[in-house]
Formats: structure tokens, C-alpha cells, sequence
């Protein structure tokens, strides 16, 4: 193995670390990663929301720790021995390296003004930055940011999120003058100035100074006139962290940045630089997209690959203060004899502006401030012979374009550099939806914007997306949701005379039976009802390897009396059970058989258990920790809120099972964040995040709004898995359902906070219905003397225990022995879930 | 009256019969397990067009004795059952599995005497021994839900 150190652990050091474990199959490198932040690299471009709720964790990229890599944060590079082919860390450490990776990123720039170091005064780029500005923003009312470009504007929300009114003072004459023009900037000022922000455009600041306190109290500006305020962040630009490179005798760039070549190698061919520290052919870039794309070609490089990073695309989209900006290609028409095509519509609060080549037949380049959603299919049309009439493009009722026009150069996503002729690659081997592509080319996997785009070249491809649940139904399951909603439907047998044909199958029929039961459809087993149920919810138990079943009592947020322990604990000693913990927070009882089943719940029943519907795809458990009532650092009631939840969406019916925890603090004990909706106590409220699960693909849930009040969130969950449920395909977890939202994650908020649909009273009634009829499952087939007839062993000989099923002892339980099944041989075993 | 709907390519040797239940006690579509004298499993069916159905109760992909708590269906047209272990699909007339060829299910006797349905101790010839012998009635008149309808032919006599 060859050893690969890694200097930084920001984006783009993750990014290739990342990109070589991916490609790395022979493990020739081992990978050192210092770098001098306390966490692990996490995710800058949304350092804002770190301000609106989000956490640290929240933001992390995750951790690349594993057998051939070490990370080690806190921890920062002095010195880089390049005849040694070493590097010395502050704490005294010498790293070896076969290859050096430079990954060192860039600081912020502070303008030489008197004043700057004062308190009071800060920059905006790491976790930390922003802890010391939420300390300094405590104490403040007025806070003013240095520079009105991307990052200006990026702070001044940070400001307005904190609670401080914000100026932004910029020295051009509008703002964001690198990407966009003055047109854009006014209207983009208009925007900003409507939501409370103070814009000072050709503006220069002279000094800070301070206050009786000796903190930055006033902002001295060219003019002679003052800014009075509390805070200062500076962000008018970054410059690359060369100084290693610089004392290692590496060759820089003129203003700054380690020159490296198509390679991403440096002057010394066992150094490279990537990212924001790099100079390339004469530009430092300051974006995220560009820094991938390097790490991504140095993967490949450090792998035997001839990879070359050739330069890269600028272009941006960015939310900025809720105001979409985009910027992309030639945006300031600095090709000759360049044609501008504009529409600035200052009431429709709208900018749009195309520049294209002398013959106005080929595009070059484009603003859009205000409404960016051109954005996907203009930005890969550069370069690109245009399609019709420019005005078309821009103005809102043009028939805009689509993805047929693109040439197969065009790149499609530009924060993954993936081209249009890699996606339809992909598909031509067999990547069919929009989940496949993005996992086989990782399009769509950063920003986003071009997810509508990979939907179209798919269509385009004459890719059919079946929705048919099944031989018996063309419709999807959301389609024969509606169908049953519309017309009242109560039974599969008369859904499936209308709308289907044939008798159905083990696909169609249990998927129409949760939707009966999420409609309010009464009990499981009534009727025909019984016909359409798994094994699982026939017999209202989890069905295990052996032909027996486990039984799951209902222990809401893991809270239980040592009396009721003691039941479950007599219920399983008299029935011969074998007895686990789950990790959802229960008891499992294992080894029932069927014609035992009504037994042991009479006498579950009895004591109080109502069915934990461990066997059911609805809510099984919501975990919690103990929270303010024993532990110390409690900040909310995180069990009673448990329970609260439990015993309200208790026996909901949903595409796939649904779990839940509460954490009572941002320790996070009941790993809430692996759960289809986890929330985790904040001093003021709740955090609602939504879309974890674990199992084959564990996902960490997506914050979706924070601080909430506990009504407040009732409300939110009430509409999101209403949402979930009329609209997931079957068996789709939340993950995949969120993913494949057109919109994602933020029309998934669109719909559930801000109500963008108008059904958010629709859902919420729809539970109300669900709390309201609830009944106990277990319970009512105790009364029920046809139901209960159901659990025989034999219809010759209802009680005869079944022969085939057998136990042996395993550290003093019973477990199954070996299958009796007369000389069959045990080809494949499953175990059901039942935490 | 007798009753059967698969129709084997011949009556078993010597089959004796056992009664599995009463007829009104085999719900649509809701499978039940009958235990035969020699300790084999059978999975009793009654399909939604009254045709009465036995198979192994053991799967063989899992050897649990688990096929008669499966969903019953079709796949195009042909009477299944999934098995509940890990919906393996097999075909309720032949025995069959439709997803692994070389797999499948004994099929065994099965007829309506008086109130009861009845399965033949010994099975049809191997899993899968069916018969391209017709199918079913064609009554003009369906009979009730709770009655099959009269397919008198091969079990006809046998003891």
C-alpha cells in the first residue's frame, strides 16, 4: 500500500477522499487526513442553516473514517518536508506520504481597515465563525456585512436569522458584481430591500470603530458619514491558504494559489492542490462545483487514470435570502460583439437576460435573478445553436426548452460534471429512473437543479416508467389510492371488478388493503378484508423462520411499570417463549405458534397490552430518551412527547412500517435521526426531521422546520405522513418517497409548513379520522369468534401442535431446531423485522 | 355429491380419505392446513370461483409448513399461491412454482363429501403431476358461494 496524505478536510478533501475509496478497488492507498477544524468536514454551501435550526451533525458530510483512512481533526499541518516526503503536524506528528494532497482551502479576506480586529468584528466561513457570531449577536440590534457579493448576501441572512437588522455595504456599484449585472443587481437590491436588509452599492468603508465598551460600535464610510452598529462581518472576498505550498518552495500563482497543472500536480510531482487552494491556467475558483470536479480528476489519477481537469463551468443558482440567483457561461457578455436578449421585469420582481454570440445563433451565457427555473435547461444549452426565438426562453409563458435540444457534451449536472451523453449512457445500460441515474452518475446528487432535466432525457429515451402495481392493476398505488378515495370503494373484490382484472396476487392485495385501512377502512380482518392480508397482519403477529410467530406488545416510548413487566415476562416463561429486547424500545416474545396466539394476547390484553403492531407496515415504535424528568442535560420532556406520538398514530396504515424516536437534547441518545420522523429538543421547542431510516440503506433524516411548539409539530407530522401515505409508492420508505419528490426536501416543506398545496386542513382531518376510530386490533379478535376461529393449527385437529416445528436450547431459551421438514432442504432463510 | 376441481390424470392408487373440516368452515381464500395420518401437511384452498384446491403445506424453498397462511390470486389466469415465507409463487393446479422452475408442490385429491371437503391420503403423482384433462364445469348457473360447483368425474367411485 502507497500512502496518501490529505491536507484539509473541507468539501473538496472529503470529496476526493470519497472519490478514491469509490474507485480505489485494489486498496493500493492507505489515507491520512488532517485537518485543523474540530469536526469532520461538513457542508459549507449550507452553513446558514446551521443558524435556522440546522446542527453540526446535520451539515457533517459524514465521517470517512475506516480501515484505510484516518482522519484526524484538530490537527494542523506546519511543515512539508519535500526530500523527506513528509509532513509535521502541530501536535508533533511526521506523516510519510508517497502523494501529498494540498486540500487547504481558503481563509477570508479582512481589508486592512483601522478597526478590523476589534470585538465585534467577524468573518463568515466556518461552524465556528458562526458560534462566535451568535455569541456577538446576542448583545446586538444592528449588524452590518462587508461586501454584497455571494457570501455578503449569505451573512446578511445569517444576520436577519439571529434576529439582527442587517446592512450590506458594497463597494460596486450593485451587488453581486461578479456574477451578475447591474440590471440583475438593481432588481436583485429591490428584492433584498423588501425583506429588511439595508443596501449601501458603491459604498467603501474606511474604518471600524469602537465603542466605550471597545467593542465595533460604528462603520466609518467614504462619504464621511457612519453606520452605526453592533457587529461586522467582513466578506468581501477569500484568498487561497497557500502558506504551506509557499514555505515548501511550491510554485504560486501571482496573486496567490498553488499553480497546478491538467493533472491537479503541482510543481513537485508528488504534490497536488485541488479546490479553493489551487491556481489553474490563471483562476483561483472560490465554488464547490469546480473543487469536485478536481478531486474527482486527481481519484483518478491516483488510480491510473488519465483524467484531466480542463478548466470548469462558473456558473451558479443560488437561493440567496429566498431571492433565486442564477449566473452562467459568458454572463457579462464579454465576447465580442456579444447580443444581449433582456427582460427585466421590475413588478414581476423578475430579471432575465441571454447573451449570445454576434450571430444571435448560439448561446453563451445568462442572468436570472428572481425566478431561475430556465436555469436547468438554459445553463447546458451553452455553447449550443439555439433552439428558436431567445425571448421564448425567458419570458414565464415561453414554451422554454427541453432536453432534446442539448447536445450530448452538454453538461447536464454542473456541480458532478455530468454530461448528457454519460446520462443517456446510463440509461442505455439500465439505469431506469431518476434514483438509478443519480447513484450511477451521481447527477442530480448535490444541488438538485437538474433532477426535472434527468426526468426528461429519461422520457426522452423512451423509458416508460411503468406505474402498474402488478398484472392485475395499471394503476399506481397512489392512482388506486385516489380511485378508492373518489369513489367510496370499501372492498378489493369491487375495486378490482372496476379497475383491475383477474383476482389479484400477493403484491396487489396487501397494497390495497393498507390503503382501505389508511382510509379508515375498519378492522384488517373483517371480511373479505381478512383474504389481503400477509401472514403478518393475518394472524396480527410476525411470522419467523421456523412457521411460529413472535409476539410484540404495544410499550409506548419504552416506558413500562415493573408490573407490566413482570406479565410479559409470565406470558413468555408460561408459553414457552423465547424472550429479546428490541431495539426500538420493546419486548419480543418469539417461538408462538398460531393456535397459541389468541392465548397469549388474552392474557396480554387483560393486563393492559394492546397490539404494538410489530407485524403491520404502519408506525411500530417511537423510541425516546428519558429527557428532563431524570437526565441532566434534558432540555425537553422527550418521553412524554413519545408517548403522545405512540398513542396517536398508533395502527396507521402507511406504504412501508414507519418508526419514530425523540431525543430530549442535541446529545441525540435516541438516534431520532434515524428514523422515518425523529425529533430532537431544542431549548425553545422541537426539530422535525424527516426521511431517516436504517436497515439496507440507512439514511439520516433532513431537518424540515424547527423550534417548533409541540402542537406546531403535531400538526406537521399529522400532514407529512398523510402526505407520505396518499402519495408513496408501495413499500417506498420516506427516504426514497422525499427523494423522489419533484422538489425534494423543500417541496416537501412547501407543502407541510407553508401549506403551497392548500389540503394541509384535508390531511390533518384525515388523521383526526385515525385517532378518532382507533381500536385496539388484538382486542376486538378476542370478541370476535369467527376471527379467532382462524388460529388452528389444523383444520382436523385445531390444537395439535404442528409436528414440523421443533426447539432446542440456546443459552437457556428455546430456539428453533433443526427443520424437521421432512429431508427438505432449508434453501434460503428471512426473518421478518420486528423492532 | 362429489366435488373436485383439479382434475388429476387419474385417481390415486388406493387413496383413502380424510375429512379436513366442514365446508362452511373453509372461508374463501383463507387457507387452512390439514394434518393427514402419516404426519404429512397439507394446504387446503378455496379459490373466489369455488374451486377447492390442496397442495403441500411445506415449502420447499424454506421447509416451514407455512403454504396455507399465502395469499391467493392468479398470475395470468392461473389459480396461485404465494407462500408467506418468501412469496415464492406456485400454482395451486399443477403444484408448480411459477418462479423456480424444477420446484414445486405436490397436489393432492380433494372433493366435497356431504358437508365436508375431503383430501385424498395419498397425493397426485409427484409435485406437479397435472393433467391436461379439462378443467372445470362450465355450469350455466353458478352455484352459491357456499356450494362448489359439481365437476363429478374422475373421484367419482373411489373409495
Amino acid at each position: 500500500m502507497e500512502e496518501l496524505v490529505v491536507i484539509g478536510n473541507g468539501m473538496v478533501g472529503h470529496r476526493l477522499v470519497e472519490a478514491l475509496r469509490e474507485r480505489d478497488t485494489a486498496r493500493h492507498w492507505h489515507i491520512t487526513v488532517v485537518g485543523e477544524e474540530p469536526r469532520t468536514a461538513y457542508d459549507r454551501v449550507a452553513l446558514s442553516t446551521y443558524l435556522d435550526g440546522a446542527t453540526a451533525q446535520d451539515l457533517s458530510l459524514g465521517d470517512l473514517r475506516g480501515p484505510d483512512v484516518d482522519v484526524h481533526v484538530s490537527e494542523q499541518a506546519t511543515s512539508v518536508d519535500r526530500a523527506a516526503r513528509t509532513v509535521t503536524t502541530a501536535s508533533g506528528r511526521t506523516l510519510p506520504y508517497d502523494r501529498l494532497v494540498l486540500a487547504t482551502g481558503s481563509t477570508p479576506f479582512v481589508p486592512p481597515v483601522p478597526g478590523h480586529d476589534l470585538p465585534g468584528c467577524h468573518v463568515y466561513r466556518t461552524i465556528e465563525d458562526l458560534d462566535d457570531l451568535t455569541a456577538s449577536a446576542r448583545e446586538a440590534t444592528t449588524g452590518v456585512v462587508i461586501g454584497g457579493g455571494l457570501l455578503g448576501l449569505e451573512a446578511a441572512n445569517a444576520l436577519r436569522l439571529l434576529g439582527v437588522q442587517a446592512h450590506v455595504v458594497e463597494l460596486a456599484p450593485h451587488l453581486m458584481p461578479a456574477q451578475i449585472d447591474q440590471g440583475a443587481g438593481a432588481l436583485l437590491q429591490n428584492l433584498v430591500t423588501d425583506l429588511g436588509v439595508h443596501v449601501h452599492t458603491g459604498t467603501a468603508s474606511t474604518a471600524v470603530e469602537a465603542g466605550p465598551d471597545g467593542r465595533a460600535a460604528r462603520l466609518m464610510l467614504a462619504d464621511g458619514s457612519h453606520l452605526q452598529t453592533d457587529l461586522v462581518v467582513f466578506s468581501v472576498g477569500i484568498r487561497p491558504r497557500d502558506d504551506l505550498a509557499r514555505t515548501a518552495g511550491l510554485t504560486l500563482g501571482e496573486r496567490g494559489g498553488i499553480v497546478i497543472d491538467d493533472t491537479c500536480t503541482t510543481s513537485d510531482a508528488h504534490i497536488h492542490a485541488i479546490g479553493e487552494a489551487a491556481h489553474h491556467r490563471g483562476t483561483v475558483y472560490g465554488l464547490i462545483a469546480p473543487g469536485n470536479a478536481m478531486a474527482e480528476v486527481l481519484a483518478d489519477r491516483l488510480v491510473g487514470g488519465q483524467a484531466t481537469f480542463t478548466g470548469a463551468d462558473t456558473s451558479t443558482k443560488l437561493k440567496l435570502l429566498g431571492v433565486d440567483v442564477a449566473s452562467f457561461g459568458d454572463a457579462h457578455g464579454t465576447t465580442p460583439g456579444a447580443l444581449d436578449v433582456v427582460v427585466n421585469d421590475a413588478a414581476g420582481g423578475r430579471y432575465a437576460k441571454l447573451v449570445l454570440s454576434d450571430d444571435a445563433t448560439t448561446l453563451l451565457g445568462g442572468i436570472l435573478v428572481g425566478d431561475a427555473t430556465a436555469y436547468a435547461t438554459l445553463r447546458p444549452m451553452v455553447g449550443a445553436p439555439l433552439p428558436g426565438d431567445p425571448l421564448a426562453l425567458i419570458t414565464p409563458d415561453g414554451e422554454g426548452l427541453s432536453a432534446d435540444a442539448l447536445p450530448e457534451s452538454a453538461q447536464i449536472c454542473s456541480c458532478n460534471a455530468v454530461t448528457k451523453g454519460a446520462v443517456t449512457e446510463a440509461i442505455a445500460c439500465g439505469a431506469h429512473d431518476v434514483a438509478e441515474l443519480k447513484s450511477c452518475t451521481r447527477a442530480g446528487t448535490s444541488c438538485g437543479s437538474c433532477v426535472p432535466m434527468l426526468k426528461q432525457i429519461l422520457t426522452q429515451a423512451g423509458i416508460v416508467q411503468s406505474k402498474a402495481l402488478c398484472e392485475h392493476f395499471t394503476q399506481s398505488r397512489t392512482e388506486l389510492l385516489e380511485i378508492v378515495r373518489a369513489t367510496g370503494t370499501t372492498t378489493f373484490s369491487a375495486l378490482i371488478e372496476t379497475h383491475g382484472t383477474g383476482h389479484g396476487c400477493d403484491i396487489c392485495k396487501p397494497a390495497v388493503a393498507s390503503i382501505l385501512a389508511s382510509l379508515g377502512g375498519g378492522h384488517i380482518l373483517d371480511g373479505e378484508a381478512a383474504t389481503l392480508q400477509d401472514t403478518n397482519d393475518r394472524y396480527l403477529a410476525n411470522l419467523q423462520r421456523n412457521g411460529t410467530y413472535s409476539v410484540v406488545p404495544r410499550i409506548p416510548g419504552g416506558e413500562i411499570t415493573p408490573d407490566r413487566l413482570i406479565v410479559i415476562g409470565e406470558v413468555a416463561r408460561d408459553f414457552g417463549l423465547y424472550t429479546k429486547i428490541t431495539g426500538g424500545q420493546r419486548i419480543d416474545l418469539f417461538g408462538a405458534r398460531l393456535e397459541q396466539l389468541p392465548a397469549i394476547w388474552r392474557r396480554l390484553v387483560d393486563a393492559g397490552f394492546e397490539s404494538g403492531h410489530a407485524y403491520g407496515k404502519s408506525l411500530r415504535t417511537v423510541k425516546s430518551c428519558v429527557g428532563t424528568t431524570w437526565c441532566r442535560y434534558g432540555v425537553q420532556d422527550s418521553v412524554g412527547l413519545a408517548i403522545r406520538l405512540e398513542e396517536r398514530y398508533r395502527g396507521l396504515r402507511s406504504p412501508h412500517k414507519l418508526k419514530s424516536a425523540v431525543s430530549g437534547c442535541a446529545r441525540e441518545c435516541a438516534e431520532a435521526r434515524g428514523k422515518d420522523f425523529g425529533i430532537i429538543a431544542t431549548e425553545t421547542g422541537w426539530n422535525l426531521y424527516v426521511g431517516g431510516n436504517g436497515g439496507f440503506t440507512p439514511r439520516h433524516a433532513q431537518l424540515l422546520a424547527g423550534d417548533l411548539d409541540e402542537d406546531t409539530l403535531i400538526r406537521y407530522i399529522d400532514r407529512f405522513l398523510m402526505f407520505y401515505i396518499r402519495t408513496a409508492d408501495r413499500l417506498q420508505r420516506t427516504a426514497p418517497w422525499i427523494e423522489a419528490l419533484e422538489g425534494g426536501l423543500d417541496h416537501l416543506r412547501e407543502v407541510v409548513v407553508e401549506d403551497a398545496l392548500g389540503i394541509a386542513d384535508e390531511l390533518e382531518a384525515a388523521m383526526a379520522r385515525h385517532v378518532d376510530t382507533y381500536t385496539d386490533e388484538w382486542a376486538a379478535v378476542l370478541e370476535d369468534p369467527d376471527k379467532l376461529a382462524r388460529f388452528v393449527s389444523f383444520a382436523n385437529a385445531p390444537t395439535t401442535p404442528d409436528p414440523a416445528i421443533s426447539f432446542t436450547t440456546t443459552r437457556d431459551q428455546p430456539v428453533p431446531g433443526t427443520p424437521t421438514a421432512l429431508g427438505m432442504p432449508t434453501l434460503r432463510t428471512s426473518k421478518e423485522s420486528t423492532r | 355429491m362429489s366435488v373436485l376441481t383439479h382434475v388429476p390424470a387419474g385417481p390415486p392408487p388406493a387413496a383413502h380419505w380424510v375429512t379436513a373440516c366442514p365446508q362452511d368452515r373453509l372461508e374463501t381464500e383463507i387457507g387452512l392446513a390439514v394434518l393427514l395420518p402419516d404426519g404429512h401437511q397439507v394446504a387446503l384452498f378455496r379459490t373466489r370461483d369455488h374451486h377447492l384446491y390442496a397442495v403441500d403445506n411445506l415449502d420447499p424453498h424454506t421447509g416451514a409448513t407455512v403454504i396455507s397462511r399465502g395469499i391467493v390470486g392468479d398470475r395470468a389466469g392461473e389459480p396461485t399461491v404465494a407462500s408467506p415465507m418468501l412469496k415464492h409463487v406456485f400454482s395451486l393446479r399443477t403444484g408448480q412454482s411459477l418462479d423456480t422452475p424444477g420446484i414445486g408442490l405436490s397436489t393432492w385429491p380433494v372433493r366435497v363429501q356431504g358437508q365436508n371437503v375431503q383430501i385424498a391420503t395419498t397425493p397426485h403423482t409427484g409435485p406437479g403431476a397435472d393433467t391436461t384433462a379439462p378443467q372445470d364445469p362450465t355450469s350455466p348457473n353458478p352455484p352459491p358461494r357456499a356450494t362448489a360447483p359439481d365437476t363429478t368425474r374422475a373421484e367419482e367411485g373411489t373409495p
